[in-house]
């Protein structure tokens, strides 16, 4: 039972990176219907910022308030200066530009900080308290900045003029055009704000998988999952989508071994998680192509 | 006077295929100026153009200044509203999203209130469903919307593409009564698109009539109105 609970409550852990990634995805997607290959790298990009900074004798918070905020004028650059110029150009010639940027931030980190695994101290006091048996302090905070993100993010959509306007934009360009709203501008904004929850996905995963070029590349797959799941239009969708995927690898792999401990029968464990989350996302769009969260419009005609 | 809005030789292309053919027209401040025409005959092209929504060759001025080549929010910002063919509501945002959205451009805080409720005085159906989707909106109520999201920019020109398009004849007088009253009272000019050609004239004080993108006939509104053989020729009523 215990460690059912401990396996719950890392679940949850993990699913909080994963639903930050997938919110990061699901800002770019709403906006301009890509999906950002290169969302993965350009965390792990900000992460090594941060810890830059940590390293030059900044605080945590700070470092990473301003990364996050540089992150948000590399997103906004990276739309403007790169995307910009191919918005009418083929699905597969996006594609590739992702790849690409993947491959520059990539090396571009790699080529900086080197390639050896450097050691990223938690944000978070490494106190104990009642549960700490089931999950740790660092964990316990990564679960709650992802809801303060979230509910920052559901803020400044719903109640903010701006946060209207690009929604209006990612809705209907032609009709927010007419509606005074520089819409190329809003996409611009969207990169902006998933480059720099992007940063934050990143830095508060670097204590758990140590810092280094390819620290996200399964991770992103996860982020893919959860917000396949959730419905890759759906911001709440995927930040739940997050939860539900970092929890149910835990669970099935859990169970796996259990099954193996008492009869001996090997079919899934811990080295089965990528799979089993695909497994999920397969199963989930199979049945409910929109994610489970996925929007659904009414419409009269 | 200085027009309101003055079109010339505007011709209009989509991809290869040219939609208008050199129109000339022009609009004087507070008037309302109704094109007529049948399907396809490039109505909706001429209000698309001169909001830059289509490939354009001609000039277009709107209160004397040129506003070709802007782009279409630029445009927008001048004080043109556009209530476009298909109504262009956000569906999936409620009637009050909707509404701010529409005075996004406005930092008058004070006007935007007195708009929106100058809005609940021409619609009043509008403020019992502001929490509601639009989506779920009723034809008519979808166009009372249009309308209004037009009218919270603060236009001085509106564009409406046929708002009787699909609505109940009691419908659209209610409709049309309050689009006078909008342009006696808010002293807004009208470019009114319409195939519902007897509708139209009884609003409007001057008309032109488009056939496959060049015009064909203008005139007061009055002198078509009377006048039968026009009447047969080019609006077939
Ligand atoms: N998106 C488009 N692509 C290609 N051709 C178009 C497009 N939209 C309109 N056209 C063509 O341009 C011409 C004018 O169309 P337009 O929509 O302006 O007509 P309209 O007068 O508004 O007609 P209706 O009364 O049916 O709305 C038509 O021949 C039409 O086929
Ligand atoms: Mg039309």
């Amino acid at each position: 039972m215990e460690q059912l609970l401990q396996q719950v409550a890392s679940g949850l852990a993990n699913g909080a990176i994963y639903a930050c990634l997938a919110l990061a995805l699901v800002m770019i997607f709403v906006s301009t219907d890509h999906i950002n290959f290169a969302q993965g790298e350009l965390s792990m990009f900000s992460a090594y910022l941060v810890w830059q900074l940590i390293q030059w004798g900044l605080n945590f918070w700070l470092a990473l308030a301003i990364v996050a905020f540089v992150s948000f004028l590399i997103g906004v650059m990276v739309e403007r200066v790169i995307l910009r110029p191919l918005h009418s150009a083929p699905v597969l010639s996006i594609v590739v530009v992702f790849i690409g940027l993947l491959a520059i931030f990539h090396s571009l980190a790699g080529a900086i900080w080197g390639h050896t695994i450097k050691d990223f101290p938690s944000p978070f006091p490494n106190i104990a308290f009642a549960g700490s048996g089931y999950i740790g302090p660092h964990q316990i905070g990564m679960i709650l900045v992802t809801i303060a993100l979230l509910v920052a993010l559901f803020s400044f959509f719903r109640f903010t003029p701006l946060g209207l306007a690009m929604r209006a934009a990612a809705q209907n360009p032609a009709s927010a055009r007419l509606a005074g709203i520089r819409v190329d501008w809003m996409l611009a904004l969207g990169w902006g704000l998933a480059a720099a929850i992007g940063a934050v996905a990143g830095s508060l995963v670097a204590p758990v998988v140590y810092l280094e070029p390819n620290m996200m590349a399964s991770i992103l797959l996860y982020g893919f999952a959860g917000a396949l799941v959730g419905g890759i239009a759906s911001p709440g969708g995927a930040v739940v989508g997050g939860f539900i995927v970092g929890v149910l690898e835990n669970l099935i792999a859990y169970l796996g071994n259990l099954l193996e401990k008492t009869t001996g029968v090997y079919i899934i464990g811990n080295g089965e998680k990528l799979t089993v989350a695909l497994i999920i996302v397969i199963t989930v769009l199979t049945l409910k192509p929109s994610g489970l969260f996925g929007h659904v419009t009414v419409k009269r005609v | 006077m200085v027009a309101l809005l003055e079109v010339e030789d505007l011709k209009a292309f989509y991809g290869q295929t040219q939609a208008l053919h050199g129109v000339t027209f022009s609009l004087q401040p507070g008037g309302i100026t109704t094109l007529l025409g049948a399907n396809g005959a490039g109505k909706t092209t001429t209000l698309r153009a001169i909001c830059n929504m289509v490939r354009t060759v001609g000039a277009i001025r709107f209160d004397g200044r040129p506003i070709e080549g802007l782009a279409t929010e630029e445009i927008v910002r001048c004080g043109v509203g556009h209530v476009p063919e298909g109504r262009g509501t956000f569906t999936n945002m409620s009637v009050d999203e909707n509404l701010r959205v529409a005075a996004y451009t406005r930092s008058d805080k004070a006007g935007v209130e007195r708009d929106r409720e100058m809005v609940y005085e021409y619609f009043p159906i509008l403020k019992a469903r502001l929490a509601q989707q639009a989506g779920t909106l009723s034809g008519g109520e979808q166009q009372m919307l249009a309308i209004s999201r037009a009218l919270m920019l603060g236009p001085r020109l509106m564009l409406l593409d046929e708002p009787s398009f699909g609505l109940a004849p009691l419908i659209v007088q209610e409709i049309f009564r309050i689009m006078r009253r909008i342009n006696g009272e808010a002293k807004v000019g009208m470019l009114l698109v319409e195939q519902n050609a007897a509708l139209a004239l009884e609003l409007a004080d001057h008309a032109y009539v488009l056939e496959t993108g060049r015009i064909v006939m203008s005139g007061k509104a009055s002198d078509v109105k009377s006048n039968e053989a026009i009447r047969k020729s080019y609006l077939g009523y």
